[in-house]
């Protein structure tokens, strides 16, 4: 069990965290020709959007309601009003996602108002659905951005009452610290027992670095409007990761579709109990071809425990993305080292191991001291350097590597490919310092026999 | 933020766009009034901070909630020499509580903080909107800073919804203005010494021209702010004339230093050869009216010379490559010209070029160039891009990484030469460099690959064409 403690300073060094509106603004970037729109100034957005385009190394559409200095004064209406019927205009989208910022919220912008209001005046909107998620920057981080959109996305329009329901109809509540590559994963294995999956954003359709036939300024993929106006019509919902909880239930009282909140997808038993809910599910049996992977998973995990075994493992994330990774390691045999997260998250405590630190990239530093292996996203590149530990890339932002989208960490397969790659780090590194000390890396547990394998190896 | 020093900012007469003004335009001042929904582009702190950020050894600390530092601290490229301070991100991380309560109180500590644990001889202190709107007062934080601990703590009073990034670029210089500059005295100075603004030392470019001022015995005694230290920057007031390399970003600081220290400034760019050649020529002659000795003027044009003809032999087995290709550059300002020189040096074609940032000089510069076929788009929207794209009127883009992808998914080759780019392409060698690689992307086998239909879709293209 963990404590969950709060780095007490005023400065925040080397940020780990990252804002609510570019969380909101990823999820809105699921839903199929839709444009995202911070309403706040315009540096908001071309700093969200260098950071994602970076990342995903496509083009991002997100837009600004350009507030100055008068405009947050006077109340942000006017500027909302005419960001929305610009992008309308120019742009004609399927759906405009509000993310309020720091700055409209400071000011007390009463964006549910505003949106009635703009409703009212501009029939010509109708056919735009317009989305309204309340994700002040000085509060929560990342994923709470990400879960106030689905859940707002949910509640504007999601017809309320209990659809008719449809049997192997199933909805995917896939958490911010999925990547495109794991959603595909995820509903290439619900249609393994025949059932249609639609995923809630679905990045896998948008951000999955696909070559279109034409431009087009808005998103290009993801859930469809038809799509999210049947989730009421499902026979379950299926959400990864905690901060994931609130739209699935959300779900729940509006129409009556129940629920399971799987906390991770990474790691032999949770993968065993998304298996088997799906057989439930869907009432078949569990197919040979998913038997094979979960065999070669379990022999993966054979093959790769020693290089895993008394390994110390630093990990910076947000929550869901530490729960699922720290779980694994240890589960692996590794020792979690150090652990630093965004915010103070339902699960965290669970973790195997002392304390986890609500913090940044600098206390990551001090605490990841004498690990063998830094897990965390890009910014970490620089920690690894000074402490000359090796680095293993995870989360947003990943801008120094490529390839971030496609990364598949969940499932079987997910689970054999993560392990896979972390073995082999944990490999090298021992490797070179064999080589580097001319000898044999220290055995500073002698009873641990891989590390010795290690070295011969 | 200072409606004084916005004024001061905005009828800055050194600017070439307000020279072409009349004085009621002048006043206006040049708040382009974004356009909500249709706006792109950082804002005033974005630019304040990219001017400044290349200051490699003092603390940059941002005040304000996570979003402004951290969605983008570590973002560029400039390079350091020494000191790594200038890529740690510090921020105050503002929470609810202190925009209900303010919070100039977690500020006065986490400046505390910074200076305890890194001991740098500045700290820079941005001002964000959310600070700015509930009043939280930075320059009295800052002087009360600086009073306890002894160094100057410099309020950069710049948030974002004050304008645009280039607004941000001249509010930083208002700031060392302020607070910085002629604050101390260097160890020692030469007939020599030249400072540069405005340039950032981007993937290292400051180094690939400094060894050609070197080469001709001018002294780089600052440069604002690419590998500088802040001490440099401090004691910049005694070098004998300034350089502006990006004309559109601190042209207030080369004006002003004129005005107070009576040096003078030009304006030059380190892109394209010939481009290179005057900057190095109109430095020396700067210096020497100002007192250097002569002989600095046959030493320059020695270096020129030399490096002239060395970069042109470099060149010169690209041009049968690059001959007769068609480009399609869209870049700010300054670059334009720079760069429609040199790829016409190599005999390509520059079918269109944008004229965004570019003053009425350089746009007169760019038809000279260029000449009646020239088009200049003032604005090119991504659709209209990626339609000249796929008509195939280009054969390569040279661009920022905000249209990166509209090239690449119409399977046009493209290259950056904006502030993200990996490679440096300032001076001689720089020109060699793009030039390399535009010739490296041009040829690559891929684009062959990517534009064949898979075999199953028999579209209308014969299978002789590959």
């Amino acid at each position: 069990m963990a404590h969950v403690v709060n780095a007490r300073k005023q400065c925040t060094v080397n940020p780990l965290k990252m804002s609510q509106p570019l969380g909101g603004a990823l999820a809105f970037l699921g839903i199929e020709n839709s444009m995202p729109l911070f309403h706040g100034s315009q540096g908001c957005t071309a700093f969200g959007m260098v950071l994602l385009v970076r990342h995903f190394r496509e083009s991002i559409p997100l837009q600004t309601t350009a507030m100055n200095e008068a405009t947050t004064i006077l109340g942000g209406y006017e500027n909302l009003e005419e960001a929305i019927l610009t992008i309308h205009k120019k742009n004609t989208p399927a759906l405009i996602g509000i993310c309020s910022t720091g700055l409209t919220e400071t000011k007390g912008d009463d964006g549910a108002g505003y949106m009635k209001l703009i409703r009212q005046r501009h029939p010509e909107l109708a056919d735009t659905a317009l989305v309204y998620a309340s994700t002040p920057d000085y509060k929560g981080c990342f994923q709470d951005g990400y879960a106030a959109a689905c859940s707002a996305i949910i509640e504007t329009m999601v017809p309320q009452g209990p659809g008719a329901r449809r049997e192997r109809l199933l909805n995917l509540l896939p958490g911010c610290h999925l990547t495109p590559g794991d959603v595909e994963a995820i509903k290439e294995t619900a249609a393994l027992f025949g059932c249609e999956m639609t995923a809630l954003p679905d990045l896998s359709g948008s951000l999955d670095g696909h070559v279109a036939d034409h431009f087009t300024p808005t998103s290009l993929g993801g859930t469809t409007q038809e799509a999210i106006a049947q989730l009421g019509a499902a026979q379950h919902t299926i959400a990864i990761g905690e901060h994931m909880r609130g739209p699935a239930e959300l779900l729940q009282q509006r129409c009556g579709v129940p629920c399971t909140v799987l906390p991770r997808l990474t790691g032999l038993l949770p993968c065993d109990a998304f298996v088997a809910l799906l057989a439930e599910l869907s009432g078949k049996e569990v197919p040979q071809s998913l038997r094979r992977e979960r065999s070669r998973l379990v022999d993966a995990m054979l093959d790769g425990h020693f290089f895993f075994g008394g390994q110390r493992i630093a990990i910076a994330a947000e929550p869901d993305l530490l729960i699922a990774l720290g779980h694994f390691m240890a589960e692996m045999g590794a020792t979690l080292h150090a652990a630093v997260t965004t915010s103070d998250a339902p699960g965290l405590a669970g973790l195997p191991m002392d304390q986890v630190l609500v913090g940044d990239l600098a206390d990551f530093e001090q605490h990841a001291a004498g690990a063998d292996l830094l897990v965390t996203h890009a910014h970490g590149r620089q920690a690894a350097q000074r402490l000359g530990v090796p680095l293993f890339r995870v989360g947003i932002p990943i801008f120094d590597r490529l390839g971030a989208a496609h990364a598949v960490h969940v499932g079987y397969r997910g689970t054999m490919t993560l392990l896979f790659a972390l073995a082999n780090m944990l490999l090298e590194s021992h490797d070179t310092n064999a080589h580097r000390h001319g000898h044999p890396a220290p055995v500073q547990d002698t009873d641990n026999h891989a590390r010795e394998n290690l070295a011969t190896c | 933020m200072h409606s004084a020093t916005l004024d001061e900012v905005f009828q800055e007469p050194g600017c070439a766009k307000n020279q072409a003004k009349n004085a009621t335009e002048r006043k206006k001042g040049c708040t382009k009034a974004l356009k909500p929904g249709a706006a792109a582009g950082g804002c005033a702190f974005d630019g304040a901070k990219i001017a400044l950020q290349p200051v490699t050894d003092v603390v940059h600390l941002v005040h304000g909630p996570i979003a402004c530092e951290g969605n983008s601290w570590d973002n560029r490229h400039a390079a350091s020499s020494g000191p790594m301070l200038y890529r740690t991100g510090f921020t105050t991380d503002m929470g609810e509580l202190d925009v209900i309560y303010g919070a100039e109180k977690r500020l006065f500590r986490a400046i505390a903080e910074a200076i305890a644990k890194y001991d740098p001889p500045a700290v820079f202190v941005y001002q964000t909107c959310i600070p700015a709107l509930i009043g939280d007062d930075l320059e009295a934080v800052c002087k009360a800073a600086t009073a306890k601990h002894g160094r100057p703590v410099i309020p950069i009073d710049a948030p974002g919804f004050a304008g645009s990034k280039n607004l941000g670029n001249k509010l930083a210089g208002e700031a060392l203005l302020r607070y910085v500059i002629g604050t101390e005295e260097p160890e020692i100075t030469t007939p020599y010494d030249l400072n540069l603004i405005g340039e950032y030392n981007l993937s290292g470019e400051l180094w690939q021209v400094k060894p050609l001022f070197e080469a001709a015995g001018i002294r780089i005694a600052a440069c604002i702010s690419g590998d500088a230290r802040y001490r440099d920057i401090a004691s910049c007031h005694r070098s004998r004339a300034n350089m502006l390399v990006c004309s559109k970003a601190m042209v207030n600081i080369a004006r002003k230093m004129q005005e107070r220290y009576g040096m003078p400034y030009f304006e030059g760019s380190f892109y394209g050869i010939g481009d290179m050649s005057d900057t190095l020529r109109q430095s020396a002659q700067l210096l020497v009216s100002q007192g250097a000795p002569d002989d600095l003027l046959e030493r320059t044009a020695a270096v020129i010379q030399k490096e002239e003809q060395r970069a042109w032999a470099r060149l010169e087995p690209y041009r049968e490559h690059l001959a007769g290709k068609r480009v399609l550059l869209i870049t700010g300002g300054v670059k334009s010209w720079s760069v429609v020189a040199a790829l016409q040096e190599m005999g390509m074609v520059v079918i269109g070029t944008s004229v965004k940032k570019s003053t009425e000089e350089d746009k007169a510069r760019i038809l000279e160039i260029m000449g009646e076929q020239a088009h200049m788009f003032e604005e090119l929207s991504p659709r209209e891009m990626d339609r000249m794209l796929r008509d195939a009127q280009a054969d390569i883009m040279l661009s920022g990484g905000r249209s990166q992808f509209v090239a690449l998914k119409a399977k046009v080759p493209w290259l950056d030469i904006n502030q993200e780019r990996h490679h440096a392409y300032a001076g001689y060698d720089g020109m060699v460099n793009l030039v390399a690689q535009i010739h490296h992307t041009l040829s690559n086998p891929i684009w062959q690959q990517v534009r064949e239909p898979a075999p199953w879709e028999s579209s209308a293209k014969p299978a002789a064409e590959g």
